[in-house]
């Protein structure tokens, strides 16, 4: 394990939600999205953003994905990972959907929670909000709403650490 | 994304060599399956590619139904080897028939077979994936986690829950790894039957009763009624049908007791009415047996999901 950097303090968390749910309440004018968190932390981000605009929007519906078995690498695990609980509380057809995520990497998460999301319902668009972009994508999926873009290298490791998941707060960068 | 401890196994034989993690995790994983139920697209696309096959040497409709449906919600690709108008009854081994099964690259093989043993004899002959779906007297491990999981539903805490099993416990494999798992869940355990189809070397935890009066007065929270096997009664060991229900059969009167204690009523189908169960059981509110059937589904998902097959050369 390399030299660990702090990208975000748990401040820094907290500016980067209201940012994305001000960048969400503006995009979506008087339409009232229905938010989808990808598990773990993915789920967390959409609470929080969800939280964010409680004022404005008190009703926002919120739903969450395991993408588990729709990923792509499961021949190459050496157990089949821990399932939780798909749930989408509400009508997805017609319905504009965003995705939260806590990093966005290869785009292949995005890909199995956009086919997850599919099998529920035809929603009237998704689109995909996340804490942090990493780059290095390996399928032409880009995010909407980002926190914090950071540059990196495929051996590296961006943790996103939440007090509801974790044991500590922040987002932190692993040099491999 | 968060990995679990619990290891991917190649086949799943028998409750016994379960560990307590294993069950456990297996009970948690078909929750999520269940689920999916509920969904517009019921399908997932877990084992796309994969090749499911059924082999029963001994008909079974529900559970090689059951099996079929759960593999085919994991798109995988699902083929039944017809056994009796097979190769076999022509005399090939079933090592032959493993050697043909493995040349066409199977990923799971789902058997059922007349005699102990032979899941796991298969087991050692393939890299597929073995799933026992019931073996002579020995296991039926699928059966065994979707009564736990039935039972967990109505019960999330099991230790100290009392389970009555009731019938032919001597040649049931129902009854050794239903009550094998639950007694890994910590549950007592106890059965009721004639003397002649109640084991005499049973394991020490299991309390045996010989009449019904007794057996509620021991206050069951479960009662597990087992299938009457006609086909398996070249011997006897009773006397005739209306004789059993008389005697060990849940009557309309020990019905009555049943629904007014609140007990919850368990059986791994098919019911013969009018034999082990009276006909007003079954639309008691409380018979779990409609609710196994779905489960079976969801635990037998879970259990493809759980196995992995041995490596290509």
């Amino acid at each position: 394990m390399g030299s660990e950097r702090t990208l975000l303090s748990g401040e820094g968390i907290t500016e980067k939600v209201n940012e994305l749910a001000a960048q969400i309440r503006k995009n979506c004018g008087n339409e009232v999205p229905a938010f989808v968190g990808v598990y773990t932390r993915g789920v967390t981000l959409a609470k929080r953003v969800k939280q964010a605009l409680q004022d404005e929007w008190p009703e926002i519906a919120l739903g969450t994905l395991d993408v588990s078995l729709y990923r792509d690498d499961l021949d190459a695990l050496e157990s089949a990972p821990k399932l939780e609980s798909s749930d989408i509380p509400f009508g997805v057809d017609g319905t504009r959907v965003i995705l939260f995520d806590e990093v966005m990497y290869t785009g292949r998460t995005t890909r199995a929670a956009l086919d997850v999301l599919m099998d529920y319902g035809r929603p009237s668009r998704v689109e995909l909000a996340v804490l942090v972009d990493r780059g290095n994508r390996e399928l032409p999926l880009q995010p909407d709403y980002v926190g914090l873009k950071v540059d990196t290298e495929a051996g590296d490791y961006v943790a996103v650490r939440f007090a509801e998941d974790d044991d500590r707060e922040g987002v932190f960068l692993n040099y491999g | 994304m968060a990995e679990t401890d619990i290891k991917s196994r190649k086949d799943l034989l028998d409750v016994e060599s379960l560990s307590i993690g294993e069950i456990e995790y297996l009970l948690k994983t078909a929750g999520p399956f269940k689920e999916l139920f509920r969904r517009s697209v019921k399908k997932v696309p877990t084992l796309r590619g994969k090749t499911v096959l059924t082999l029963f040497y001994e008909p079974s409709t529900r559970t090689r139904t059951s099996f079929e449906v759960a593999a085919n919600r994991l798109s995988a690709d699902v083929t039944n080897f017809a056994v009796s108008t097979s190769a076999v009854v022509k005399g090939e081994s079933i090592l032959d028939t493993i050697e043909t099964l493995q040349a066409m690259r199977t990923d799971y093989i789902v058997i059922r077979h007349a005699a102990s043993g032979v899941p796991a004899l298969i087991a050692k002959h393939t890299k597929a994936s073995v799933l026992n779906a019931g073996d002579g007297y020995h296991a039926h491990p699928t059966q065994a986690l979707l009564d736990a999981f039935t039972v967990r539903e109505v019960f999330p805490q099991t230790e100290k829950k009392k389970i009555l099993i009731v019938g032919d416990i001597l040649h049931s494999r129902v009854a050794r790894s239903t009550s094998t798992i639950m007694r890994k869940l910590g549950m007592d355990v106890s059965v009721l039957g004639p003397g002649s189809l109640v084991p005499k070397g049973r394991p020490d935890y299991m309390n045996a009763f010989w009449n019904w009066e007794d057996a509620l007065a021991w206050k069951p929270d479960v009662v597990y009624l087992l299938r009457v096997q006609m086909e398996r009664q070249e011997q006897q060991f009773f006397p005739s049908l209306a004789e059993y229900h008389r005697v060990y059969g849940l009557t309309s009167e020990r019905f009555k007791q049943v629904e007014g204690e609140g007990i919850y009523l368990m059986h791994p189908g098919p019911v013969n009415r009018g034999v082990e169960i009276v006909d007003e059981a079954m639309t008691y509110e409380r018979c779990l047996i409609n609710q196994q059937v779905e489960n079976g589904i969801a635990t037998r998902m879970a259990a493809l999901y759980w196995l992995k097959p041995g490596e290509d050369d």
